[in-house]
């Protein structure tokens, strides 16, 4: 008979490490077996449709522009609002990433080169509300007052523009180090899985022809130059799950 | 601070060498505990394949990656600079967890070439000692490849590498690299079936004069049961591998390969979330008496142990020491001191080709982490440097590991970052580009400027100083990458790409710029105390009962994947424990 002890040292709660979507981890004993317990596996949590967890109304409206011309709609594809980027963001804003969870935040905090990365002592949550809030009032300075949701195309691509080259200031933010992450995040948004609130409908997936989660390819390793046929599938979704309506 | 029974053996960190050895130990009799700072991972709990594929929580939000608020580094690209602390990870990735870098890792299963083994020597002999360039510190390494070939294989046969042989004692076999050393038998299984771009590739190296083969791969290319009855299924070329661990028991891994036989040695005892701080000598220092570890409530234990093994990532075995008191740390200045001496990365570059999307379509997701054709024509000193004025190589491949598209959407340099253009351009390439993130594996020589130290302002969460690391490119790796760079270019022009962008390495590392996780050094091994820290058996020159285990051992990091190096030398080292040390506890070697 195999022994499984997985003994606690002791209890309490001291100490928290960090997973990224997991329970806290607890030190613990192994011997005899491997250890197993059910229920033990984190899949994700889907990201549900409603209201901003993060953002005010206002500046969900303005991550919807900003996104929009960052990875902009036309024929062949939807654009980032359309994809759900702004609702990816705000969730992972209002989550361990908008938290800076797991990083390291001890000072000083010195700016140094380009090569030693950032230092911002700022999270992600905070320096998007200053950017936000900046964003606006460079459009306002710059386009008789108006807020950057009510600017025409090009000059909202002026506005981003100016985030791009690090000339629109944010208070204690590097302009291009924010810049780095809003268009990383903007891009995670329309190509991660649709559990977390973007890539809508896989959209982002079918536009390039990306097969997702499909976790086996071993009858197309042979197959050189030929077309996938397949549509995508994610982690908690593909088109034939679907009632015929909604395909 | 409570003391725990006595125990024969403490090893530090449950990853491949930990695991090795503690298989190894625990079936020579003894009583073995092994302390990893990360949780116990399996494959149903922590990556079945129902959730397994998933690019942002594994790739971007580095689901089995130690966290920089558990422990990270300060960094500098000189002396003459201000280190500031790795706030996120970029440059290299850090496992944590039991299984360590060998569950998260592509499983591309490189032997270093044998004239590395005797690099300072090998280059005096042929260029002269004026060609090693002023600075550079490459160094023998005090054990030859033919020692180390038996190790290797057993390596390879543990983890069931998938390869073609191109030098069985000697003979040189078709297909197989030629430049590789004898090897004693086959690979234990054939080459992995290969993807378009690889098969273009190596026509295209062929037509050139080069000569192609199969990257030897520790994802399977048919069921393996290794010799300690652990079975691998084939691998279902999904797509996503390096970052992620595989759902489908077809990665060579501590979990795929030993750990469900080593739980089961009665002698093995295992600690999770359990981060050692200190290996703990006695009042002469010249001899360990166990470790100290931190539990999660942050209590902390002593267990005492006969001999202490490090077997964490590289960095933190040269920590341990710095922290521990063992030896002097290295001052490049005063030119005193070893630990953290010869610090090294990898001089990885690329080029990215276009092609014809109405003739090429690569399906860039069907692959698996070690798949793809390489060439070692310019690796080590496989091709003349005399002319060229640099040392040091790399192999070269068509190695795609992936099309997961928020990491690989290639577009033509020059193209807007955002916008309608940018969005065109990834419609336009991404089916029909070739993008391989390390197509060109550039080794790292050792400098007396490269190297880790404690820093003076940042400290752990335990309060103690964090790691300094000081790196830089030097010319002769600007030039090596260059000079690779190109070869790699021609190669893909030759496949009939349109458009080739070179990606050479240029200008000063860059700590949030990705190549590998291959760091390596910091705790050599040698012939001479003077200018090691272990002996040719891993073993501390200055404890005896303590063993340094990993690529903190490489005096300087070749053109290749470090892994199967590190497993070769991690047998080698339990070889010498079982049949040497535990007869007659004491130094291996003499100083």
């Amino acid at each position: 008979m195999l022994i499984l002890n997985r003994r606690r040292l002791l209890s309490g709660t001291a100490l928290v490490l960090f997973t990224a979507s997991s329970a806290p981890s607890r030190a613990g004993t192994i011997a005899g077996a491997l250890p197993w317990a059910p229920g033990a596996a984190a899949p994700p949590r889907p990201v549900v449709p409603g209201p901003w967890h993060f953002f005010t109304p206002a500046e969900g409206r303005t991550v919807e522009a900003i996104v929009d011309r960052i990875i902009p709609p036309d024929p062949d594809g939807p654009g980032a609002r359309d994809a759900g980027c702004a609702v990816f963001i705000d969730r992972q804003l209002a989550g361990p990433f908008g938290r800076a969870e797991g990083l390291y935040d001890h000072g000083p905090f010195v700016t140094g080169t380009k090569q030693q990365g950032p230092q911002s002592r700022l999270d992600p949550a905070t320096q998007y509300r200053g950017a936000l809030r900046a964003i606006d009032a460079y459009s306002a300075q710059h386009h008789d007052g108006r807020p950057f949701v009510d600017l025409a195309a090009a000059d909202q691509d002026a506005v981003i523009g100016a985030i791009e080259d690090g000339s629109l200031p944010i208070e204690d933010v590097v302009t291009k180090d924010f810049w780095t992450m809003l268009l990383k995040n903007t891009r995670q948004g329309f190509f991660a899985d649709p559990v977390y609130g973007g890539n809508r409908d896989m959209a982002a997936w079918k536009w390039i022809g990306f097969p997702g989660a499909r976790y086996d390819y071993s009858d197309w390793i042979d197959r050189h130059n030929e077309p996938y046929p397949h549509a995508p599938i994610g982690i908690a979704e593909a088109p034939l799950w679907r009632p015929a309506a909604s395909k | 601070m409570r003391k725990l029974p006595h125990k024969d053996v403490a090893i530090i960190g449950l990853g491949w060498t930990g695991s090795i050895m503690a298989h190894g130990l625990s079936e020579a009799g003894l009583d073995v505990i092994a302390f990893e700072r990360g949780p116990w991972r399996d494959t149903a709990q922590d990556f079945p394949p129902t959730y397994a594929p998933d690019e942002y929580r594994y790739r971007v939000r580095h689901e089995l990656f130690l966290r920089p608020a558990q422990m990270t580094f300060t960094f500098r690209n000189n002396p003459s600079q201000t280190a500031l602390p790795i706030r996120d990870w970029g440059a290299f990735m850090l496992g944590n967890g039991v299984g360590g870098g060998g569950l998260h890792w592509n499983a591309e299963m490189w032997r270093f070439e044998p004239s590395q083994f005797m690099l300072k020597t090998h280059l005096t002999e042929r260029y002269g000692a004026k060609f090693i360039p002023a600075g550079m510190t490459i160094q023998d390494w005090g054990v030859t490849y033919d020692e180390l070939e038996p190790h290797y294989d057993r390596f390879e046969y543990l983890c069931g590498t998938a390869g073609t042989a191109g030098n069985l004692r000697g003979a040189i076999q078709p297909g197989g690299n030629p430049f590789e050393g004898p090897r004693s038998r086959p690979y234990p299984t054939p080459a992995q079936k290969q993807p378009f771009n690889a098969t273009l590739f190596a026509k295209a190296a062929r037509e050139m004069g080069h000569q192609p083969f199969p990257q030897p791969s520790g994802n399977m290319s048919q069921p393996y049961t290794n010799p300690l009855g652990v079975t691998l299924g084939p691998c279902t070329f999904c797509g996503y591998c390096e970052w992620f661990g595989c759902g489908n028991y077809s990665k060579a891994s501590p979990q795929t390969t030993i750990l469900p036989v080593l739980v089961k040695q009665p002698g093995f005892t295992a600690r999770d979330n359990c981060e050692v701080l200190r290996i703990v000598l006695d009042a002469g220092g010249k001899r360990a008496t166990g470790v100290v570890f931190v539990d999660t409530d942050g209590e902390e234990w002593e267990q005492p142990a006969d001999l202490v093994l490090c077997c964490a990532f590289t960095p933190f075995n040269v920590q341990l020491l710095m922290l521990s008191g063992v030896g002097e740390i290295y001052d490049p200045a005063a030119k005193r001191g070893n630990v953290g001496r010869n610090f090294t990365h990898q001089t990885v570059s690329t080029a990215t080709a276009f092609f014809d999307p109405a003739t090429h379509r690569f399906n860039p997701f069907v692959a698996s982490g070690a798949i793809g054709m390489c060439i070692d024509d310019f690796n080590g000193d496989n091709f003349d440097h005399g002319p060229l004025g640099f040392v040091g190589g790399g192999y070269m491949g068509q190695v795609q590991t992936n099309g997961r598209p928020i990491e690989t959407t290639p577009v033509p340099a020059g193209t807007p970052t955002w916008g309608a253009k940018w969005k065109a351009a990834v419609k336009q390439n991404y089916n029909s580009s070739v993008y391989s993130g390390s197509g060109v594996h550039g080794s790292f020589y050792s400098y007396d400027d490269v190297f880790l130290d404690l820093d003076p302002t940042y400290k752990d969460r335990f309060g103690r100083p964090l790691m300094r690391m000081t790196i830089d490119f030097h010319e002769n790796e600007h030039k090596m990458s260059a000079f690779l760079t190109d070869r790699y270019a021609e190669i893909l022009r030759a496949m009939g790409a349109t458009r080739v962008d070179k990606l050479p390495r240029t200008g000063h590392y860059d700590v949030t710029d990705y190549q590998t996780s291959h760091l390596c050094g910091g705790a050599v091994m040698g012939a001479e105390p003077s200018t090691s820290v272990v002996n040719r058996y891993q073993q501390s020159w200055d404890v005896p009962n303590l063993f340094v285990i990993g690529a903190s051992s490489f005096p300087q990091n070749a053109g290749y994947n470090p892994t199967t190096t590190v497993g070769a030398l991690t047998y080698w080292t339990l070889d010498a424990i079982v049949n040497q040390y535990l007869k007659a506890p004491g130094p291996l070697v003499q100083a």
